[in-house]
């Protein structure tokens, strides 16, 4: 199982067409065995981008994740605390109503996320999964923690590769960038129910959850003016 | 003579440090505690040099003007500049020796009750960042165990300053990291925003915001913000 110095090491090597977060993850699931690793930012708000994942499935699993606003990746990045759930299939929907079910439908057995830190600033999470349940032995605990500390470094070497400190470098822009309507949305909603954008979003996220759709779905109709979310009773 | 059980303590103490919130300053101070408990000195410092060159005295045993004085004098000449300009320990001079080298110097610690003055350097990669100066009360030479532990406590001390600084420095990106990724979010709510109360669209959102913030020479984050806090309106954005 390989040290932190050598997941980056055996990183600096890989050919250069993606992009170090993509790459990491990639030798993340081939060295841990799992079927899918991503990397997520996250800040107190618990706002998030994927910045890299090892399958579109990964990838869905924590843009999910968002959507419902729940998951392991997102306690994990909330907490500072790993999270595991090896027993994924049963225990899943049992912690994670919405998420669970979802991933469960898509295959998820097992489902390990671990916090990336710094010193006491939590800056995402690394978010593996199987289709098959179980743990993770000891060795590969140990090489998923190195995993997570590599990740900090890449992120934070991406961040001061970026001369100008106001804006996130290229390489860790939301590659889909389909959140910035779920954002927008938020904005707009805060106007017409009156209410914060805290509130706004989890209004999206509870019409979403109610009616079945995609949040982004009830976003563009939201923006497009099609649909109005009105603030539960006795809200002022 | 010191027990090498108090050594490992002393070691794991500081090894600790490392490891929990790390204070460059605490460590250093905890160090040169230790060094005076297990090596024959009465006092010592660690003393880092600036990037102009200066020297300064980041952590001491004794804070008597006196032996500040000796810090500073040390500017002009004494056993931690030439450690510093050679990189090599600066130890074992005789009294006769010392005088001769460093007239001003060895007067000066002598009437603060030091026959002996020593340095130790602090290497940084390839280049020398500091020294471990260490007094004495009478002139007797260092053994060479003295010598030996002596240069792992300055080893240490280097550990901990290399900590401290990749400690600041991760820090200040993981801050400026969340901060970028803040403002793309209060931007694209922001755009949300205009877009309900306004009827413009994002992209006539985002350039209301921009050159409002060119105008005002406030970064568009902050233009952002206040645009979702409901601070600032459409109306107040025009030119």
């Amino acid at each position: 199982m390989r040290s932190t110095r050598q997941i980056l090491a055996a990183l600096s090597d890989a050919p250069g067409e993606d992009s170090l977060p993509a790459v990491l993850c990639r030798h993340c699931a081939d060295d841990l065995g799992v079927d899918g690793a991503a990397l997520i930012l996250a800040t107190e708000e618990g706002q998030q981008a994927v910045v890299g994942a090892s399958t579109p499935l990964a990838e869905t699993l924590e843009n999910l994740q968002f959507e419902h606003g729940e998951g392991p990746s997102l306690l994990a990045s909330a907490t500072g605390e790993s999270v595991f759930e090896p027993a994924f299939a049963d225990r899943g929907p049992d912690r994670w109503p919405a998420f669970g079910r979802a991933a469960v439908d898509l295959g998820v057995a097992s489902y390990y996320a671990l916090p990336l830190l710094v010193g006491a600033i939590r800056l995402g999470s690394l978010g593996l999964h199987r289709t098959s349940p179980g743990g993770l032995d000891q060795e590969r605990l140990a090489g998923a923690f190195s995993y997570s500390e590599a990740a900090v470094v890449v992120l934070l070497h991406l961040q001061s590769m970026n001369g100008s400190s106001s804006t996130l470098n290229p390489d860790l822009g939301d590659p889909l960038g389909y959140r910035a309507e779920i954002h927008q949305a938020t904005g707009y909603l805060a106007v017409r129910a009156s209410v914060g954008p805290t509130e706004a979003l989890l209004l999206l996220r509870g019409h979403a959850f109610a009616t079945g759709r995609p949040l982004l779905d009830v976003c563009r109709d939201v923006l497009a003016g099609t649909l109005e979310i009105p603030p539960p009773e006795g809200q002022i | 003579m010191t027990s090498s059980h108090r050594l490992a303590e002393v070691f794991v103490e500081l090894a600790d440090t490392l490891v929990d919130e790390f204070d460059a300053l605490d460590f250093l101070g905890t160090l040169t505690e230790r060094s005076v408990e297990l090596l024959p000195v009465v006092a010592a410092g660690v003393i880092l040099r600036d990037r102009q060159g200066t020297l300064h005295v980041v952590a001491s045993t004794n804070d008597a003007a006196q032996i500040l004085e000796l810090f500073e004098l040390q500017n002009e000449e004494g056993p931690c500049l030439d450690c510093l300009k050679t990189g090599l320990p600066v130890v074992n001079l005789t009294e006769l020796e010392a005088g001769r080298r460093w007239p001003r110097f060895t007067a000066a610690a002598q009437e603060a009750g030091f026959a002996g003055v020593h340095a130790i350097p602090l290497h940084l990669r390839s280049s020398v960042v500091g020294a471990m100066n260490i007094f004495c009360a009478t002139s007797d030479p260092l053994t060479d165990a003295d010598l030996s532990l002596g240069q792992a406590l300055a080893d240490v001390a280097t550990i901990g300053l290399l900590q401290e600084r990749a400690v600041r420095e991760s820090g200040l990106l993981a801050g400026q990291l969340q901060r970028a990724l803040n403002s793309r979010v209060v931007i694209e709510q922001a755009k949300g925003v205009l877009l309900a109360s306004a009827g413009v669209d994002v992209d006539q959102a985002f350039g209301l915001m921009r050159e409002y913030s060119r105008r005002t020479n406030r970064p568009l984050r902050e233009i952002a913000a206040a645009v979702v806090a409901r601070r600032l309106n459409a109306r107040d954005l025009q030119p």
